[in-house]
């Protein structure tokens, strides 16, 4: 999918998302999730537009299962805003890509 | 294009949208689609569509959306990524305020569809993607073998609710009235699915939780008035839908739930202003209806232009 964001696992989640000093948002996706793939494009856009800023991953849930769970998610596309390792935002469902601009530059 | 940006702006990639920039695109007019989140629009979350001619056993509906893009990208159509905020369509050059630019357009499509409606209940706002979900194709492995509720009586709750029963243990569907208005042969299967068991006379008032998200269901019997909590770790929401043209309030004529009002032209009120699928005021909302609107609403946008 998309080519420019990294894929984290559960074994890397640690390092790449909790430790990372810049902030990180994730994307919570699975192959059979028509608007995670859908919102692909958008993320691809924002990673360049913020980029240096705001580092963006993408957790596929089908593959690591326990991270999705440890944050009680049950609902994708997910997207977790983190900073210096805390979960600040989180949005559930597509996401119109001036409305996650917005909420990027807030959380900042 | 004399003087505006462009002959034709689409607002909305869904399949109206779509239908409509493959006609106005074969017709060689100057054409911006717009799209606020990404193109597909509801079908993006259907898992299967059976009743669009011409794909005998059926596809899914990212699939379908793939195949319309990859089709309007044939014929030279700009899709863009944006929401129109507010707009000045009165006169013959219509004007589109969007978050970042300004774009003017002889004609303007709305095909922006619809969103599903809420229940309006206590608790389900609050868990939201942690249990509340329209959206069977995306969420349902959450839900492997475990007890959920779904709430609606229409071809989509039915829809959907049998392709939960592919994962959990058992649906719950919650119903208003005591028949059904889905489609007859998604009420046989519904009837043939021993996983799927429909709760009559009744609607969802609470949705109740803790931290790890949905716990039960409450579901009164509007005849008895009786209340009772279902012990689930899901709700699925499937109570109909809303248009998406709250931008064209007071621009155009609307009927009393907000739909836009068009002749069979696909015409608005206002001149050179039309609205496709979903969002209008149409008897029925399906993939076929919606694509239909759109061919028409492009072709007569392309009298509309040469009458100028």
């Amino acid at each position: 999918m998309a080519e420019g964001i990294k894929e984290v696992s559960d074994a890397t989640f640690d390092a790449e998302v909790i430790q990372s000093e810049t902030p990180v948002l994730v994307d919570f996706w699975a192959p059979w999730c028509g608007p995670c793939k859908a919102i692909a494009p958008v993320l691809e856009a924002i990673s360049k537009e913020f980029e240096g800023r705001l580092k963006i991953v993408k957790c596929n849930v089908d593959d690591n299962p326990s991270t999705p769970s440890s944050y009680g998610i049950r609902a994708i596309p997910t997207l977790i805003f983190f900073k210096g390792g805390e979960k600040v935002e989180q949005i559930v469902g597509m996401v119109d890509k001036s409305k996650l601009e917005q909420s990027i530059k807030n959380n900042l | 294009m004399n003087g505006t940006d462009y002959d034709l702006v689409i607002i909305g990639a869904g399949p109206a949208g779509m239908a409509a920039a493959l006609y106005a695109g074969r017709a060689r007019l100057s054409v911006l689609v717009l799209e606020k989140a990404a193109p597909g629009g509801q079908i993006l979350v259907t898992d299967w569509i059976e009743n669009y001619p011409g794909f005998s056993e059926g596809i899914s509906g990212p699939d379908l959306m793939e195949q319309m893009l990859a089709q309007v990208k044939r014929f030279d159509v700009e899709i863009k990524s944006g929401e129109v905020v507010s707009m000045d369509i009165s006169g013959p050059v219509k004007q589109l305020v969007l978050l970042d630019a300004t774009i003017t357009a002889r004609a303007v499509i709305i095909a922006t569809g619809t969103s599903f409606r809420k229940l309006g209940v206590p608790g389900e706002n609050r868990y939201l993607g942690r249990g509340v979900s329209t959206c069977a194709t995306c969420d349902a492995p959450f839900f492997k073998d475990s007890i959920v509720v779904a709430v609606g009586g229409g071809d989509t709750a039915l829809q959907e609710s049998i392709y939960l029963t592919r994962f959990v243990k058992k649906v719950y569907l919650v119903h208003r009235r005591d028949q059904l208005r889905a489609v007859k042969i998604l009420q046989e299967r519904a009837a043939l699915n021993d996983k799927l068991e429909i709760v009559w006379d009744s609607t969802v008032t609470e949705i109740k939780g803790g931290s790890e998200g949905v716990e039960a269901v409450t579901v009164k019997n509007l005849k008895t008035g009786e209340a009772a909590d279902i012990p689930a770790e899901g709700c699925f929401v499937w109570v109909g839908s809303l248009p998406n043209a709250g931008f064209a309030a007071g621009h155009m004529e609307m009927d009393g739930q907000g739909f836009i009002i068009t002749d069979d032209r696909m015409r608005t009120n206002i001149p050179g202003v039309y609205a496709a699928g979903d969002v209008r005021n149409t008897p029925l909302r399906q993939v076929v209806t919606a694509v239909a609107d759109g061919a028409v609403a492009a072709s007569d946008v392309m009298h509309y232009l040469d009458n100028m």
